[in-house]
């Protein structure tokens, strides 16, 4: 069982499973809509089944496939999992089939094909798998950079009034990091060709590596720019409102719950193995960053008045927490980053579904166009408070736990960062609370109360959405209706993982753990080498 | 603290104690509108049987010697230095709480069926309220801080939930979310102390941290003990962080009585008496406890007298009685049974008062304003019987249960033998004589003189699933205090927790303490009656009344100070970095976007599509690379 | 005869062709400066072939002609197509292709 290529068929089955979405007549739309959510649930089932075929206990890097690739450069096409990359795959695997059921009417009665929604969407799965179980650098990048091409289509061509500006700016800002970091892909191969006298790209031989401090500053940063863009640490985040605004929910979604991720994921992977005296020198200078950027963006969500940027800027003030777990270098904290990864993708996740429900019954992104939507729809504003107490960390929820790790494992090594850091916790209260209250309690208001629903913005609502002139009474209140049942199938998977994750996070902590402990080692063993 | 005895019996099963309340409330928010019909007594059963379970254990607990219970359940968190096992300990000090929880709660469960009897949401609301009880017992049954942290936002979370019960009221709503972020300020303080515990011991379980304090240098014992603190101020409505819990009362009564009253908010003492270990260490984190608990006594006591909504009366008298129990745990040793039996008798007559508010309310249709009150007695008997009780308890009526616990604070206060123990003890008896101005004030105004309703109002006396909880409520607020002292004396129960208690010598005779502390009790119910019974009560509260009173109206401009030193600044900072955002680090970017943009256009003009001018241009690079070329052979 | 004669012929050849490709208005003419630059070019070709003994720059004198030749073709075709548009050889008269 473990002989079978599990990383492999875990990128091609979305891959192939895009080309054939993409290969649909244009009629057959539901079609492509269910094979979409059958390829995306065979990928879950993989993603469960190589977590089965992982051992815990065992070498690092598992479950590795290697073909050569480009063999005169020494890069090999060469996957494999440790427990963060396990961790995100599985989150992939999870968030992919929600996703797809949560976009169900997306792109009806759009311009553009529903097919193609789909296709980009199973295109993108499998480029970020692909990221995260890459183990040779050059199949890294390349991935890195496959992955914004989907992402860009799905925003460019399905999101919202100033999607186009959203899509560029997504664009040009990720190919900026990206090709800061080719330059230090191909540093880091002419060092490695310089000191074994023959390049690679391999991962594990790179980690080995002993490279000059001063060399190190240099490359840190190609490496670490790019992954600041993409997590995005203040002050290169204000490309991921926009985005995440403009993004058809479904599309957001995955790229703050997953994408975004590919950020953080690159810190720990990469900049600390492979440049561990770098990420001690600049250390400090990270977590000004993002304890900034955790009080920063906290203020800033305060102060939103539209629903998909304040989730956008929670989200950025997360990111910041992860920052300071993964720069402050010890075992608890880091574990903490990377279970902070998936309970954020999780709850951030969650919370973007379900302001898109609410979105798409109100047909505006406007916080003040609603009130009162509890009274009319239950179990929406119950989903509604449970992604919101995961977004501040309530305990009981998986973000707890991971938030928790995070400030206890930084304090004993960086105390007044941490005590910032803690700050904002009053804040994600605040944000949170706002937010809820401002929509779900208090007397009806807004759209609830209009006669003339206001025309659904193009995109937000489902192009499919029609409002007609006047709606006689009964059918006005159907506007805010409950949850159906595929939302709360959407809905119910996502709130029973945070709540279980809150109350038992520990195998998924005995899947990180090794792989956290392993990276720190690296960065120990590699700085004693410079020292001798 | 003695030997932990690893849990067989009925100890073994104590986290069906957190368990059962849990899945009630699980069943009740999951199974929707079919268990509507039913809901309410799964509620109320729930919670019975957790209080039956936990007498059980209580009386195996006696069995033992008091010896305390250690169950371990499984391992939350374990990484790197950090283990994290949720268990609980089962110890006298968390007996008595679980007694305390499960007892009132199984009382106001039952009021709850007639209270809302005919609202809407009652299933939720008893959802909600299950979710409360399983949380609060998880604050005083975890077996470490961790444990305690989680049931302290896990209550903060129902609380929330259910003073925003009536959600369409933006009061309720705002009243909610103000309590939350109150609170969350205190959290913060809370989960700071667990992170120093870890960093410098290592542990976060009470019987690690508590075992190897000692070895922490003074500067960070009294660290922790602040911050601590900071955490019981949110929680228990201290100075401060006093101000959410009036506001707490737009929730329904049930709630103000449960949570506001006799649990949720006397947490911050279990807190405090949990940590004795740490607070005994550290004479400057005791002597801020009891500053703040003096403090607030007295804001609470002073802004009592002014309200003229009955339950914000009450919701100042319990930040006042809290004062009292921070003002006693913060004595010490001396101190911490005496605190106990307070919050113990507090919670049995502030939760009878509040339920007896409830039925007041009930019968003048959900009126609060005491000004439209008055006559009441005859009409509700059995209300006017009960909350008169709770009152004459909470005054400190001789031999009632207010008595024997205040006056015993007082005497701790008075036995530091020093001049603070004068001021305390003075600020005590002085917050005695105000707590029944106050409280005399309320039952004139509300039992007595001439009938003020608003028209149409016929009251009529509570059923008897709501009067039946008071009356029993109401013989505990005549009892308790006489029990716990006396009879089956609080101090040797807790000796397990606390240690043998020191026989003080007395600096006054505790007679003289009672003496004196009656007799300014009495001055205070007479001020009431001279200021109150005596006159008519204007229907509108008097406008231009003296700067004390306005003061006193406006609960000493709490709310006003916290509004002009956070939330103005914090909105106008959020403002101005929404505008640096867009601006500045946007505003940035898109510039760079359109410099770009606008030189490449610049540049574009050089392209005039004229080919003698493209020729000219190849021609001078021509010139230019030939005598570079020059220049470099020939040079 | 000194290779500087033709040297200095060539350049001066290539000096009347440059500037008649810059001043010159007709596009006809400017063609005819074009090749009389190449000729230039071709002319130093063959000199250092000459004088080195060597056949390269001869090779490379008729590659020269020859891309000449097909230049002629296209570029004329080009020169004719906007004639018959726009009943002018002024090449001040086309720019299309500015930015």
């Amino acid at each position: 069982m473990s002989d079978f290529p599990w990383l492999l068929a875990m990128i091609a089955v979305p891959a192939i499973g895009a080309a054939v979405v993409a290969a649909l007549p244009r009629e057959r739309a539901l079609l492509a809509k269910q094979v979409a959510l059958g390829v995306s649930l065979v990928v879950l089932l993989l993603a469960v089944l190589t977590t089965l075929a992982f051992d815990a206990g065992g070498p690092r890097f598992q479950l590795t496939t290697s073909v050569p690739w480009i063999p005169d450069f020494g890069s090999d096409f060469a996957l494999g999992v440790d427990g963060i990359a396990l961790v995100m795959v599985l989150l992939i695997g999870v968030l992919v089939p929600l996703v797809v059921a949560a976009s169900w009417h997306e792109a009806d009665g759009g311009p553009r094909p529903v097919r193609v929604f789909f296709a980009w969407l199973l295109l993108l799965e499998a480029m970020m798998v692909g990221v995260f179980v890459a183990t040779d650098l050059l199949l890294f990048y390349v991935f890195f950079e496959a992955m914004l091409v989907p992402m860009y289509f799905l925003i460019g061509s399905f999101g919202g009034p100033r999607r186009q500006y959203a899509a560029v700016k997504f664009f040009v800002y990720s190919l900026v990091g990206g090709l800061v970091m080719l330059a230090s892909v191909i540093g880091v191969y002419v060092v490695s060709a310089g000191v074994l006298g023959e390049g690679t790209f391999a991962f594990d031989t790179l980690t080995r590596l002993d490279i000059d401090p001063d060399v190190q500053r240099l490359l840190f940063l190609g490496f670490f720019i790019a992954f600041a863009i993409k997590a995005p640490l203040v002050p290169l985040h204000t490309w991921l409102p926009d985005s995440g605004a403009e993004a058809p929910v479904g599309g957001a979604v995955l790229l703050v719950g997953v994408l975004d991720k590919v950020g953080t994921f690159g810190f720990i992977r990469y900049c600390l193995p492979l440049f561990p005296d770098a990420s001690r020198f600049y250390a400090p200078f990270v977590l000004v960053l993002a304890v900034v950027g955790i009080l920063y963006a906290a203020l800033l969500a305060m102060g939103q008045s539209d629903m998909k940027r304040l989730v956008s800027y929670t989200s950025i003030s997360h990111f910041g927490f992860i920052a300071l777990g993964i720069f402050a270098f010890t075992t608890e904290a880091g574990t903490g980053a990377v279970l902070y990864m998936v309970n954020h993708g999780l709850a951030t996740g969650l919370l973007f579904l379900v302001v898109g429900m609410l979105i798409a019954r109100g047909g505006s992104r406007r916080i003040a166009d609603y009130g009162g939507v509890a009274a009319k729809a239950p179990l929406l504003a119950g989903a509604f408070l449970v992604a919101g107490l995961a977004s501040l960390a309530l305990p009981g929820t998986g973000s707890f736990v991971s938030e928790f790790l995070v400030l206890i494992g930084s304090f004993p090594e960086r105390p007044v960062f941490t005590v910032l850091a803690t700050l904002g916790i009053i804040l994600a209260a605040l944000y949170v609370l706002l937010m809820y209250q401002r929509t779900m309690h208090g007397p009806a208001r807004g759209v609830l109360l209009q006669e003339d629903p206001a025309e659904p913005l193009p995109g937000a609502g489902g192009g499919g959405a029609t409002a007609t002139a006047t709606l006689p009474a009964p059918q006005r209140s159907l506007r805010v209706a409950d949850l159906g049942r595929r939302e709360i199938a959407v809905v119910a998977p996502l709130v029973a993982l945070i709540l279980v994750l809150g109350v038992y996070p520990q195998p998924l902590i005995d899947l990180i753990e090794p792989a956290v402990v392993a990276t720190l080692d690296d960065m120990g063993a590699a700085s004693g080498g410079t020292d001798r | 603290m003695s030997e932990t005895l690893p849990a067989d019996g009925l100890l073994g099963w104590s986290w069906l104690l957190i368990a059962l309340p849990l899945a009630g409330a699980a069943v009740l928010l999951l199974g929707g509108r079919r268990t509507d019909r039913w809901g309410h007594l799964l509620g109320a059963a729930t919670v019975a049987t957790a209080f039956v379970l936990a007498v059980l254990c209580t009386v195996q607990l006696a069995g033992q010697d008091g010896a305390p219970a250690d169950v371990e359940l499984f391992t939350f968190i374990a990484t790197g230095e950090l283990d994290v096992t949720a268990g609980l300990l089962f110890d006298p000090l968390s007996a008595v709480f679980a007694l305390l929880i499960t007892g009132v709660g199984s009382l106001i469960h039952v009021y709850s069926i007639g209270y809302m009897a005919h609202d809407p949401g009652r299933r939720r609301f008893f959802a909600y309220l299950n979710l409360f009880v399983a949380a609060m017992l998880l604050l005083v049954l975890g077996n470490s801080f961790v444990a305690l942290y989680v049931g302290w936002e896990g209550v903060g979370l129902a609380s929330y939930l259910l003073i925003a019960f009536w959600y369409t009221r933006p009061g309720a709503a705002t009243a909610a979310k103000k309590a939350f972020i109150m609170n969350r300020v205190g959290d913060v303080g809370l989960a700071l102390a667990i992170f120093i515990m870890f960093a410098q011991l290592g542990t976060t379980s009470y019987a690690g941290v508590f075992g190897t304090v000692g070895t922490l240098a003074g500067g960070t014992i009294t660290a922790i003990g602040l911050l601590l603190l900071l955490g019981a101020c949110g929680k228990s409505g201290q100075f401060p962080l006093q101000a959410w819990l009036p506001d707490a009362m737009e929730g329904p009564t049930p709630v103000s009585a449960l949570i506001h009253a006799a649990t949720m908010v006397t947490a911050g003492v279990y807190l405090i008496a949990r940590s004795a270990p740490i607070y005994d260490l550290t004479p400057t984190a005791r002597a801020v406890v009891l500053a703040v608990g003096a403090l607030t006594l007295l804001i609470g006591a002073i802004a009592g007298c002014a309200y003229d909504d009955i339950k914000k009366v009450l919701a100042y008298s319990t930040v006042s009685q809290i004062g009292y129990m921070f003002l006693a745990v913060g004595l010490g040793p001396a101190g911490y049974v005496a605190g106990l039996a307070h919050l113990l008798a507090h919670g049995f007559f502030k939760a009878g008062l509040f339920l007896g508010a409830g039925s007041v309310m009930h019968a003048m249709r959900d009126s609060v304003d005491m000004r439209r009150f008055g006559a009441l007695w005859n009409k509700l008997p059995i209300t006017f019987a009960t909350f008169g009780l709770g009152y004459l308890a909470l005054i400190g009526f001789p031999f009632l249960s207010g008595y024997f616990t205040k006056d015993a604070i007082i005497e701790a206060a008075l036995d530091r033998d020093d001049v603070w123990g004068w001021v305390l003890g003075g600020v005590a008896v002085l917050g005695a004589g105000l707590t029944a101005f106050y409280m005399t004030r309320l039952m004139l105004m509300t039992f007595f003189g001439r009938a003020r309703w608003e028209e149409g109002v016929h009251p009529h006396e509570a059923p008897p699933v709501m009067t039946a909880p008071m009356v029993v409520l109401a013989v505990g607020s005549v009892a308790s205090g006489a029990l716990l002292v006396s009879v089956f004396p609080l101090s040797g129960w807790l000796e397990p927790v606390f240690g043998e208690p020191a026989e003080a010598e007395h600096v006054v005779a505790p007679a003289v303490i009672g003496l004196v502390v009656t007799l300014v009790m009495l001055l205070g119910v007479l001020a009431a009656w001279l200021f109150v019974g005596r006159r008519e009560v204007p229907v509108a509260a008097p406008v231009r009344v003296s700067p004390v009173t306005r003061a006193a109206r406006n609960a000493l401009y709490a709310d006003a100070v916290n509004e002009s030193l956070f939330m103005r600044p914090g909105q106008w900072l959020t403002r101005a970095l929404v505008w640096v955002d867009n601006r500045g680090v946007d505003g940035a970017v898109n510039g760079l976007a359109a410099g770009l943009g606008g030189s490449s256009s610049r540049l574009g003009r050089a392209q005039t599509g004229f080919v003698r001018t493209y020729a000219l241009g190849m021609l001078g690079g021509a010139v230019v690379v030939a005598g570079a070329l020059l220049a470099v052979t020939s040079g | 005869m000194s290779l500087s004669y033709y040297l200095v012929f060539a350049a001066i050849l290539f000096t009347i062709g440059a500037v008649g490709v810059l001043v010159r208005r007709n596009a006809i003419v400017v063609f005819m400066c074009v090749e009389l630059m190449l000729n230039a070019v071709n002319l130093t070709l063959i000199t250092f072939a000459r004088s080195t003994g060597t056949v390269d720059g001869q090779i490379i004198a008729l590659f020269v002609m020859v891309v000449a030749a097909a230049e002629v073709v296209v570029g004329l075709a080009i020169i004719m197509s906007i004639y018959r548009t726009r009943r002018s050889a002024s090449i001040d008269d086309a720019n299309l292709l500015k930015y």
